[in-house]
């Protein structure tokens, strides 16, 4: 990635972003005077607020880069993580669940396990959420600050430390109103800093149609682009569903129907949308009962047409990617000037007579795979008429046939924003990576506070002392999440060993949910060796599946963090294919085994224990009264509704 | 909680816009600058729609703050 220059105008931009954000924190602070106002920010925010603040929280800047990245790799189909993956739960999360979280009082989603069950299903889920936000926050961090390193040549260290204290500053005046405001800031500055990149994108490959059409033309042949090594239907990238019916090898996600439908849009998104405190938290903000339900609907909402801003860029860059009248590529990966300065002397010394020889020279220089036509024609062009240094350096830009498709949202933010527009679009992903900061921490603080420290070090303490550990465990998390930043900076592989981890332990957690809120009858033993079965299922069904292409052709295993280091007892056609059947399996073993444990064991507690806890035992609320557009049941089915209609056309 | 977050988005978006649009007002003429955004002013297109958007959501902070808070 080549440095981008800023002018005045975007550094303006950049520091009116950062002043309103600590200005919003200052303000805020006047009015944290209780810990339930800066941890839970006393219930009493508006609907479209927290609405909004919900689905910002996932909308982090590694999410932006991620769903440009598989927009290019997968196309439309990437969608389902959207209208199967999100939509279905949230409805869920505001019709069934919030009912339970919001009337039960909790301050957390660990504490409602803890009135449901008991403390040691509540100490495994809030420790293990506490060490993850830490990790997300930091790996966020990591790589904001790698992002201002390569492309603005800002000091790592400085960026680093630099946005975090901004986060700090906001974070520890306003407390969580202060991450949710700026949340909802964050929002409207991705949507309105993105947009107008999408437009010109999609102008520049002539309208949607002819997008679609030039993602056909690669669909047959994706090899040309180095998409895929296999070609497939037409309309492999064009259409979400079709590609899917025909099995695993049809669709450029190597995914099955039963993975799709089952394991995203059932156990990992249902897992994630109903049970994760960072968004949940969102809802629990609101002013009442009303507003909280109807959090996860307004979230709905933008949450359904995000595709469109966030995967369409994938899609736009592969269809310029195979016009080559538009000078542009899905970026390669990023190669220092010292590398590109050895194969441009490979291409000066290359002899055109002997083409497989130049080719392997100038792959070798590159350290990359080459597309061999493009090369051969280069050392052709450069023995009949001598180019300039520079000139083959931007030839040999287009000659390398390998993608890093996480360059590709920053690659066109580069080729369509002048001067200003930059500004703001920079300024937007910048705002994204700080809040996933805030979101994170202010999740962390309050689990830390009332989960651990209240629940197990030091009970029955003043508010003021439970405020003051607020601000303190603030600073702390902070201080960690830098931390972990470093150590995602110096230890790649022992950080997706982390994040592996955190896959297995949150893979069955719905099962312990769902049969906690709908079930009476399930007991706080059953659910915690239940949890702990289902998360050891997903490590050993890892340990004995991996993928097709992790298996050499002599049978062993390759890498061992790509799963099958017991044994290979099945192959996946991908890792998405094998992290959807994981869940699939994992949460199963958790419900199986949560069912039997507690027809095994005695009940603790009794009916009036689990009143407002349980379905079967809480007064369904009466929303009769409210007009028809406030009642969650109608506008969930509406929402749905509108959510199948998206499906159907990009069927 | 005391702050109607209506008014920081307001006067920020206001301030964008407003800087972006003076921005592609002044530079309008340089053609060269706008090559990569296919010839088009999106500085001062674009500086316009946030103006409108900053200002309609000033405007909803006012009214707001006159009513006494709904429901």
């Amino acid at each position: 990635m080549q440095a981008i220059h800023l002018d005045l105008i975007d550094y303006s931009i950049l520091i009116a972003y950062v002043v309103f954000v600590v200005g919003i924190g200052l303000t805020l602070g006047k009015y944290m005077k209780s810990s339930s106002d800066f941890l839970t920010s006393a219930r009493s925010i508006p609907t479209w607020v927290t609405g909004l603040a919900f689905i910002s929280a996932n909308l982090g800047a590694l999410e932006l880069v991620g769903m440009a990245a598989s927009g290019a790799k997968y196309g439309i189909g990437t969608a389902h993580f959207y209208w199967v993956g999100a939509i279905p739960a949230m409805i869920f999360l505001a019709v069934f669940m919030m009912p339970f979280y919001y009337g039960s009082k909790a301050r957390s989603v660990p504490e409602y396990l803890n009135m449901r069950f008991d403390q040691r299903v509540r100490g495994l889920n809030s420790v293990a959420f506490a060490v993850m936000t830490i990790f997300a926050s930091g790996i966020s961090m990591n790589a904001l600050a790698k992002l201002l390193n390569q492309l603005l040549g800002w000091d790592y260290n400085a960026a680093l430390w630099v946005c975090s204290g901004v986060v700090l500053i906001y974070v520890l005046k306003g407390g969580l109103t202060s991450a949710i405001y700026t949340e909802v800031l964050q929002f409207f500055m991705i949507v309105l800093g993105f947009a107008p990149v999408v437009y010109l994108g999609l102008k520049d490959v002539g309208g949607w149609h002819a997008m679609n059409s030039s993602l056909q033309q690669v669909a047959v042949n994706p090899a040309a682009l180095a998409l895929n090594d296999k070609p497939f239907a037409a309309n492999a990238w064009t259409s979400a569903w079709q590609p899917l019916i025909g099995g695993p090898s049809s669709n450029p996600m190597g995914v099955d129907m039963f993975a799709m439908v089952f394991g995203l849009g059932f156990v990992l998104s249902f897992g994630y949308w109903c049970t994760n405190f960072l968004v949940v938290q969102r809802a629990m903000a609101a002013k009442n009962m009303a507003a909280a339900r109807n959090t996860p609907l307004v979230a709905s909402v933008p949450k359904m047409f995000f595709p469109f801003l966030v995967i369409v860029p994938g899609m736009i860059a592969v269809a310029l990617t195979s016009i080559p009248s538009k000078n542009y590529r899905i970026p390669p990966p990023i190669l220092s000037a010292a590398v590109y300065a050895k194969a441009v002397d490979a291409v000066k010394s290359a002899s055109p007579a002997d083409a497989p020889a130049a080719v392997k020279a100038v792959g070798e220089a590159l350290g990359t795979k080459v597309y061999a036509d493009k090369v051969t024609a280069l050392v052709a062009e450069n023995a009949a008429t001598k180019l300039s240094d520079e000139q083959i350096q931007n030839r040999l830009y287009y000659t390398i046939a390998e993608n890093d498709y996480d360059g590709v949202i920053l690659s066109l933010v580069k080729k369509y924003c002048p001067p200003g527009l930059l500004g703001l679009a920079l300024t937007a992903l910048l705002a994204s990576f700080m809040s996933g900061m805030a979101g994170n921490v202010t999740a962390f603080n309050t689990v830390w506070t009332y989960d651990i420290y209240q629940a197990y070090f030091a009970p029955n303490k003043s508010d003021a002392h439970y405020m003051w550990m607020g601000k303190f465990i603030t600073v702390v998390g902070i201080l960690l999440s830098i931390l972990a930043a470093y150590f995602a900076s110096m230890y790649n592989n022992a950080m997706d060993i982390i994040q592996l981890v955190f896959g297995f332990v949150n893979a069955p957690l719905f099962a312990t949910f769902l049969l906690g809120m709908f079930w009476k009858r399930t007991t706080s033993t059953g659910a915690f060796f239940g949890l702990f079965g289902g998360i050891g299922a997903s490590a050993l069904f890892h340990a004995l599946t991996t993928t097709h292409s992790n298996v050499d052709a002599a049978g062993h295993v390759v890498n061992g963090m790509k799963g099958g280091y017991l044994n290979v007892l099945s192959q996946f056609p991908s890792e998405m294919a094998q992290n959807f059947w994981l869940a699939a399996f994992a949460f199963t073993a958790c419900f199986v085994l949560t069912l039997v444990l507690s027809l095994a064991t005695a009940r603790t507690k009794s009916d009036a224990d689990l009143k407002g806890l349980v379905y079967s035992l809480t007064p369904k609320i009466k929303s009769d009264s409210l007009v028809w557009y406030q009642q969650p049941g109608v506008v969930g089915t509406i929402l749905l509704i509108c959510c199948i209609i998206l499906n159907v056309i990009f069927w | 909680m005391g702050l109607d977050i209506r008014w920081p988005i307001g006067l920020m978006f206001t301030l964008i816009g407003a800087l972006l649009a003076i921005y592609g007002l002044v530079t309008g003429s340089n053609t060269a600058l706008y090559q990569s955004s296919l010839g088009i002013n999106i500085n001062l297109i674009w500086g316009a729609v946030l103006l409108v958007f900053g200002v309609g959501m000033l405007l909803g902070a006012i009214t707001g703050a006159k009513k006494p808070p709904g429901k």
